[in-house]
């Protein structure tokens, strides 16, 4: 394993007791103080302390973890780290792990109360709000599902069920593709009528969605990871409140 | 290697008991702010039957009225999951609101990209909430997911004043009110506490038909206090929706040792990296199930379980993994049960893994069943008409 010349000496010596790679793997180094500012980010956030109250190392959160089972990745590590503030793991965490988590939140079984999915889920928007490498890479096929749902208050549609994006889903994938209008008018609710959204949802409801969208700066969480998405979204959702009269 | 599961099956020997002092009790937290004039809270108006929970407050479950909360995943993918749910709502005689004005929790999104923030995610919670309030519907949440979300949301409004005052003045701008509804109910809390009405009305035997039940986690392990547990189904160690109601209608419901797994869903992974959602469905869930249990049909209650444990097995089958189980949710069972047509009301072949030796066990003419669907779908090509109707349904 190979040393990295520019890991802050305030790492040296912890390599051993926690990290996979003595420095964040693929992923630049930075100093440890913008990975203090990185883990104060984290930790302002109103759930931080109702997700974390001290660690037993039990294991158990390890235990139940989809994820622990087919990637190196471990959401007791990710409670110990946020319980010492130990910027450098969190930091590593944040490039390389945080990814991984499936989000079932299985780990809730801890005997402590705690929540590492819910640590993870903190960090991931940190990671996001940040520009972070392991956001836009671990989201770079994902652009047009954050269209989907912030365009049209639906994420998933029939017509996203094609043969070439889920060819390990079987013919029938397939068929319903290929019947996909038919199939739909079959359907006796009348507003599941629609192969664009998941159902049919009026045009008042889209433009308060939008309004939710700009005012709470979810919109501009993707700016640093999609700049040409973010800036389509925007100019769809303001000319949509301003054919409402509608004022931010 | 089997897990021995032999202690988990024998009844929980604390009985459910409300302790108001062990935990805190949400619906007197939502009162208090009521008072306080901070929120509105939709009480349940109507018939309601009481269901017992995890922490031992009895929840209460309105039986008609209802605001269907639809789900993304099942209206967009699994459609005969939401229609089952109008079918058998419709045939117990309760009337509904199927809203327009609805948009998804976005929850699958933000457990995937987490490109949005507590105050978006409350947000868009509360104006759903208050446009079911203004129709006087109670709401009914399809989707576990949102389900679960929309409880931790609760709690983050109840306990962060200052998440109070952002959502306030997103629904001051929309010129709505900060509602929360006196129960978050699941539909399929509605189906297990509707159980009876439902067995009542069944048609078709199941006597013969061996079933697992995957618990989805979204469901039970996300603010689990109020999902619901009864000391009679599994021993209460697991939520006994689902289990209760395959049970009721005479199913053999089959143990495994990985019940509490989640699906491998991910939610990311399930659409941009789903080499580990088919490696975990397989191995973890399917493979066990067939293996311990054999089952006819897996039953489950959530929308990303349903479609990761149905769609996971196809390519599995090109290495030969023992899989090849019918993949349906309750709500499509109870229908079925209750005569619900396979292809009109069910919407099976919207599936992938093979349900018809299940339809078999039921005694159900499935090649009959499909010439029937493609003849009312001639009409439709034949312009007679635009769209079926619920009257094209029996």
């Amino acid at each position: 394993m190979s040393s990295s010349p520019t890991l802050d000496p305030g790492d040296q010596g912890m390599h051993g007791a926690y990290f996979k790679l003595e420095a964040p793997a693929g992923f630049p180094d930075v100093p440890m103080e913008e990975k203090q500012r990185l883990f104060d980010e984290v930790k302002s956030d109103i759930r931080f302390d109702d997700y974390l109250y001290g660690c037993y190392e039990c294991g158990i959160c390890v235990a139940v973890c989809p994820s622990a089972k087919f990637y190196d990745f471990s959401p007791r590590r990710v409670a110990q780290a946020a319980a010492r503030e130990d910027v450098g793991l969190i930091y590593q965490q944040m490039q390389e792990d945080i990814w991984e988590c499936s989000q079932c939140f299985s780990c809730l079984r801890c005997p402590r109360g705690n929540n590492p999915g819910g640590l993870i889920t903190i960090m991931r928007e940190v990671a996001l709000n940040n520009g972070l490498a392991s956001a836009k890479e671990a989201l770079g096929g994902y652009s047009r599902i954050i269209y989907k749902i912030m365009s049209t208050g639906t994420q998933v549609s029939p017509d996203m069920l094609q043969r070439d994006a889920f060819p390990d889903w079987g013919p029938e994938t397939g068929d319903v593709s290929e019947n996909l209008d038919l199939w739909r008018r079959a359907l006796p609710s009348e507003t599941l009528h629609t192969t664009s959204t998941g159902w049919e949802v009026s045009d008042r409801t889209l433009v308060e969605l939008y309004l939710i969208w700009l005012t709470t700066g979810a919109l501009d969480m993707i700016s640093e990871i999609d700049a040409g998405l973010h800036s389509i979204l925007q100019e769809i959702m303001e000319e949509r409140l301003e054919d409402e009269e509608i004022e931010l | 290697m089997t897990i021995p599961i032999e202690a988990l099956r024998q009844k929980k020997s604390t009985p459910y008991e409300h302790q108001p002092d062990r935990y805190p009790d949400f619906q007197d937290e939502l009162a208090e702010l009521e008072r306080a004039g901070e929120i509105v809270v939709q009480k349940i108006d109507g018939d309601y039957l009481e269901v017992p929970t995890k922490f031992g407050r009895p929840k209460r479950i309105q039986k008609g009225h209802l605001w269907h909360h639809k789900s993304c995943g099942q209206c967009g993918h699994i459609p005969g999951y939401s229609t089952s749910i109008f079918w058998v709502m419709r045939k117990l005689g309760y009337d509904y609101d199927d809203p327009k004005d609805q948009t998804s929790c976005t929850a699958w999104n933000y457990y995937a990209s987490a490109t949005s923030n507590a105050a978006a995610q409350a947000a868009v919670a509360v104006r759903n909430f208050a446009a079911a309030y203004e129709t006087g519907y109670f709401p009914l949440i399809h989707c576990g997911t949102s389900y679960g979300h929309y409880k931790e949301v609760r709690n983050e409004l109840l306990h962060h004043p200052e998440l109070r005052a952002d959502v306030r003045k997103v629904m001051d701008k929309l010129g709505k009110p900060l509602v929360l509804p006196e129960e978050i109910v699941h539909y399929s809390e509605w189906f297990y506490a509707m159980r009876h009405e439902i067995a009542a009305k069944q048609v078709v035997d199941m006597s013969n038909v061996a079933v697992t039940v995957h618990p989805a986690c979204h469901y039970y392990k996300l603010v689990e206090g109020d999902a619901i547990y009864d000391p009679d189904v599994y021993g209460g160690q697991r939520t006994a929706v689902v289990t209760g109601l395959a049970q009721t209608l005479g199913a053999e419901v089959r143990e495994y040792s990985t019940w509490f797994d989640c699906c491998g869903f991910g939610f990311r992974h399930i659409l941009v990296q789903r080499d580990f959602t088919r490696s975990f469905a397989t191995l973890r869930k399917i493979e066990r199930m067939k293996e311990e249990a054999d089952p006819d049909v897996v039953l489950t209650h959530d929308t990303g379980c349903v479609t990761t444990l149905d769609k996971s097995q196809f390519a599995a089958q090109a290495h030969d993994r023992n899989v090849g189980v019918a993949v349906l949710s309750e709500a499509q069972f109870a229908a079925l049960a209750m005569g619900a047509h396979p292809y009109k009301v069910c919407q099976l072949h919207w599936h992938s893994a093979n349900y018809k030796p299940m339809l078999e066990k039921m005694g159900i003419d499935h090649e009959k069943a499909w010439a029937e669907f493609q003849s009312d779908l001639k009409r439709l090509e034949n312009g007679e008409k635009r769209y079926l109707e619920w009257d094209d349904m029996d």
